[in-house]
């Protein structure tokens, strides 16, 4: 009887094993690509369903996994990230001589885990579904096999592995004082409590704190975000944006959904856990942008500068924490920002890719004169760009408005100074890439070709980063609808 | 009201600038026939607006309003009344203007002329909106093509001076922007013109009224600029392309000065009068120390552009003295200094290009060769220095007069008087200008230089009239302007 509330899921893990099980006897490995990408798309189709067919907020298996418009609204963030990102790999990919097959199959995986992650609502299969998701990641940053690619992964899983344990730790603290591992129920629990009672059991906070830590390691919150700046140069790049939007909003929907959840009541709790949000969020965008500005390589670059959109996320998490329950402006911004931000950081790393292909470099000063060379591909990178610093026309300007809105609305003025302060300072270092490429002088005269599949990747997210821009109002009442509708 | 006046103006030049982006092929001189055609409408649509504007009305008219963003409440709202019309003229004016002035602009064009159309859409939406979002983003759409235009097509330290540029900008516009989201959160509006006749109360009750003003002020400071905001401004304007320049110093540094009147004054007006008095020092202070700083330059385009601080002093003055002339001499100067220095900064490009020297030390003697250049340089410098008959004295003996007698701000008598100075150094440094390019003893090094082609004399002429005409008839702009000011008065109280 929950099938159908599951089908999405399923579509996608029967298409990843089609996917293997093609790639067995396939010699035209581009099928692959178009049966991941047809699998992705009919899934969106099911999810789309779903949420125009309004359903209630519904659990399911035993209350492990909400079907709510909140995880329906990720579900299909993941899908449209998880297909442009496999349009952007279909060249890349035809550089590996082996393992095409589960290079399509292990994104999907991944892409099925971060779903669960934005569905499940209970402990055990939140740490499940990360795994999943993490486990995927782990192989795919690993997949170029040189040296560098090779130590980003091993970074990543040790990192990681780490990270893992300090979230399971947080989680058994959790468990052990308020004996529940539904999220509703601990909520339930911790409501129970007097104050007193909270007060006098740390480990209740502790393990909260441990948590911050456990997903702050995923979403590249400072001070867990050692390892960003490696991975990011040494995995492979569609990968790279793979792992800067997907994995990162997948974070933040966990987050989100735990503390909003379990921890939203009593206030004084939110207000704790809102407090070191706002903080964590000064330091990272602040720490962000400041190293992001010496860098040289380009992908390094964006590593940090997702440090520091990371730190712009936590604004709005920040805001959750402090606004009361009712008040959707925190995590309605929140889920817009990450969806103009999957699309700005895509688009950014699909022009890379484009320009990677050809010059087999990744130094910011290589792209000098890419406006002679590949005006289109210099453009939209311009465009992405742009909208990283947050300034109109693109969807940046919008998704900063919105979520620092919501937190002016909440006390957090001196939160949103620090922010836009901290966009003035990310502006010297986006503007060097796009001065390097209008300004400078072309290294050679050769053009820069880019394939249909990357083209249309690209078209779609600049499109995407204009329309969010321009006019937001149709994704912004998405955000709020899924910003209301939560089953715990 | 059928016909969209507004948004046709405004968005044509950015339909043209995509046009001549992303049709391939166009051959150079298309390129500027097509910005000529998309700019020349705009300008004929704004010069029918403002004869048709209704004068005896002080409300808004050719108003625009649907629904943008219903999420944040945010409408895409616009309409001009006395005090935008005139910078949207000024704008369209000088937009046209620039695209026959960088007619010789061989580098590049298509590009070049594309971010010249579009950044005149961007200044059009500004002086046009009235939603407080909307203002904001074509605020900021504004730095991306100076960004290009200046770090491109400029000379010297053309990259250091753009990203100066758009750094400072971004500072304030970033207190702007935290400005405008706490006004949203004490009001839940974004309408100018709702918050400016509603919203005070509540803005009172939610935080200092004050601090919003000051986060709002910063923002608007940084454009006009004042002191100790300014030292963009000669930078940019050093190494700028000319026609650029003359946009800067003609269009967008009123940006900041309608943002004061439109925004800090018109929603503040108590705030504004509480606090007039330092921004009144600040103007004098941008008066005297501009015109100081501006008799020690070298170069003719610094020399120029430090002239503009000085002033951009006289309209800050006349927004903070409060009065009803004063702030109607404030706008007249925006126009009239936009007009100008625009022209100034055309001349300064000419003798620049046709000599290839901008260094003062080394000009000289130029009349011989270029008299026209030379005459339609000295109308300017006169102009620019107040003489009778130009429009730089209607402007600024409105300043003065209104700002004299003014009685919203205690001892503005005396600083006003201050800021009259401020003329007598700038008559200095114009003749002195003056003298040094065109009438020293003759060089032999210039006998080649040309005079002004015919092209520059068409938009020298266009220039000159200007001035003249409302300098001999200032009426036909400040019943206008008169009509605009009125219900800012009638928020001050006055």
């Amino acid at each position: 009887m929950f099938i159908p509330l599951f089908l999405p899921e399923l579509t996608l893990a029967v298409t990843a094993i089609v996917v293997i099980l093609l790639d067995l006897f396939l010699k035209q490995k581009l099928v692959l690509a178009v049966v991941s990408i047809a699998g992705l798309l009919v899934a969106a189709g099911m999810t789309l369903g779903m949420w125009s067919s309004s359903l209630p907020p519904a659990l399911i298996f035993f209350n492990t996994l909400a079907v709510d418009s909140f995880a329906l609204f990720f579900k299909l963030l993941f899908l449209i990230i998880a297909a442009l990102v496999i349009l952007a790999s279909a060249d890349y990919v035809a550089k590996f001589r082996r393992f095409q097959g589960e290079y399509y199959a292990l994104v999907l995986l991944s892409a099925l885990g971060m779903m669960l992650m934005a569905a499940t609502s209970e402990l055990i299969s939140i740490y499940l579904a990360l795994e999943l998701t993490s486990i995927s990641l782990y192989v795919l940053v690993g997949f170029l096999k040189d040296p560098k690619s090779t130590e980003a992964s091993l970074k990543y899983l040790l990192l990681g592995a780490v990270a893992s344990a300090v979230l399971l730790f947080g989680m058994a603290l959790v468990f052990g004082f308020t004996g529940q591992t539904q999220l509703g129920e601990i909520a339930g629990a911790i409501q129970g409590m007097s104050l007193a009672g909270v007060l006098s059991s740390p480990g209740l906070i502790a393990g909260m704190v441990l948590m911050v830590a456990g997903f702050g390691f995923k979403i590249a919150a400072v001070p867990f975000h050692m390892w960003v700046p490696d991975v990011y140069e040494g995995a492979p790049t569609p990968i790279t944006a793979y792992l800067s939007v997907a994995s990162k909003a997948a974070g933040f929907a966990v987050i989100l959904r735990v503390f909003y959840s379990a921890f939203g009541l009593p206030t004084w709790l939110s207000l704790d856990w809102g407090m070191l949000f706002a903080i964590l969020a000064a330091v990272g965008m602040t720490v962000g942008n400041i190293i992001a500005l010496p860098q040289t390589n380009i992908k390094r670059m964006l590593g940090y500068s997702s440090i520091a959109q990371a730190g712009y996320l936590m604004v709005g998490l920040a805001t959750v924490g402090f606004a009361s329950a009712g008040d959707i402006a925190g995590r309605s911004g929140l889920l817009f920002f990450l969806a103009s931000y999957a699309l700005t950081n895509l688009g950014a790393f699909i022009a890379i890719i484009a320009i990677s292909n050809k010059l087999n470099s990744d130094l910011i000063a290589d792209y000098s004169g890419m406006a002679k060379r590949a005006p289109v591909l210099a453009l939209a990178l311009t465009l992405c760009l742009i909208s990283l610093i947050g300034m109109p026309p693109a969807a940046g300007f919008m998704a900063k408005f919105y979520i620092f809105s919501g937190a002016v609305q909440n006390g957090l003025l001196w939160l949103v100074i620090i922010a836009v302060i901290n966009s003035v300072i990310s502006a010297y270092y986006y503007l060097r890439v796009v001065k390097v490429m209008w300004t400078g002088k072309p290294a050679s005269r050769s053009k820069v070709p880019s394939s249909m599949a990357l083209r249309v990747a690209l078209a779609v997210s600049c499109l995407g980063v204009l329309a969010l821009g321009l006019v937001p109002g149709f994704v912004m009442k998405l955000a709020e609808m899924a910003a209301q509708m939560f089953a715990f | 009201m059928d016909f969209n006046y507004l948004t046709t103006i405004i968005f044509l030049p950015a339909l043209g600038a995509v046009i001549i982006a992303f049709i391939p092929g166009l051959s150079n001189r298309v390129i500027k026939w097509l910005s000529a055609l998309f700019t020349l409408v705009p300008l004929a649509l704004s010069v029918y607006l403002f004869a048709i504007f209704d004068r005896s009305s002080g409300a808004i008219q050719f108003e625009e309003k649907l629904s943008w963003i219903p999420a944040i409440n945010a409408h895409y709202h616009l309409g001009v009344d006395g005090i935008s019309l005139p910078l949207v003229i000024l704008m369209a004016l000088l937009g046209f203007l620039v695209v026959l002035i960088s007619w010789k602009i061989d580098l590049r064009p298509r590009e070049y002329f594309a971010w010249l159309l579009l950044l005149e859409t961007s200044i059009l939406g500004v002086f046009c909106s009235l939603d407080l979002l909307l203002f904001f983003l074509f605020w900021e759409i504004e730095v991306i093509p100076m960004y290009f235009l200046i770090s491109i097509w400029g000379t010297g330290r053309k990259e250091y001076s753009a990203i100066k540029y758009v750094i400072y900008t971004l500072f304030g516009s970033a207190f702007m922007l935290a400005g405008i989201l706490s006004l949203y959160f004490a009001t839940g509006s974004l309408s100018m013109v709702d918050i400016a006749q509603g919203g005070m109360a509540m803005v009172q009750s939610v935080m200092p009224a004050a601090a919003i003003f000051w986060l709002l002020i910063i923002g608007f400071a940084v454009k006009l600029p004042v002191f100790p905001l300014h030292t963009w401004l000669p930078d940019a304007h050093t190494d700028a392309p000319t026609a650029v320049s003359v946009v800067l110093a003609g269009a967008l540094l009123k940006m900041g000065g309608y943002g004061m009147i439109r925004v800090c004054v018109s929603i503040f007006p108590q705030v504004a009068q509480q606090f007039a008095l330092i921004l009144i020092v600040l103007a004098v202070v941008n008066v005297l120390y501009g015109a100081a700083i501006t008799m020690r330059q070298t170069d003719l385009k610094r020399l120029i552009a430090y002239s503009s601080v000085s002033h951009m002093g006289y309209v800050l003055l006349g927004i903070f003295a409060l009065g009803q002339v004063s702030l109607v001499g404030a706008t007249m100067q925006m126009f009239s200094h936009g007009i100008i220095t625009g022209l100034l900064f055309a001349m300064a490009g000419l003798v620049m290009h046709n000599s290839k020297e901008r260094d003062l030390r080394k000009l000289g003697g130029l009349a011989r060769q270029m008299p026209v250049i030379a005459v339609v340089f000295s109308v300017a410098g006169l102009a620019s220095l107040g003489l009778p008959t130009t429009s730089g004295f209607a402007a600024e003996f409105l300043v003065f007069v209104g700002s004299f007698t003014s009685a919203a701000v205690a001892g503005i008598k005396l600083w006003t008087i201050l800021g009259v100075l401020g003329i007598v150094i700038t008559a200095g440094y114009i003749l002195w200008m003056l003298q040094r390019v065109f009438y020293n003893s003759p060089q032999d090094k210039f006998n080649k230089v040309k005079d002004a082609d015919f092209l520059e004399r068409v938009y020298m002429f266009v220039f000159v009239a200007v001035i003249m005409g409302v300098g001999i008839y200032p009426a036909i702009l400040t019943d206008v302007i008169q009509a605009g000011v009125m219900p800012v008065m009638g928020l001050l109280g006055g």
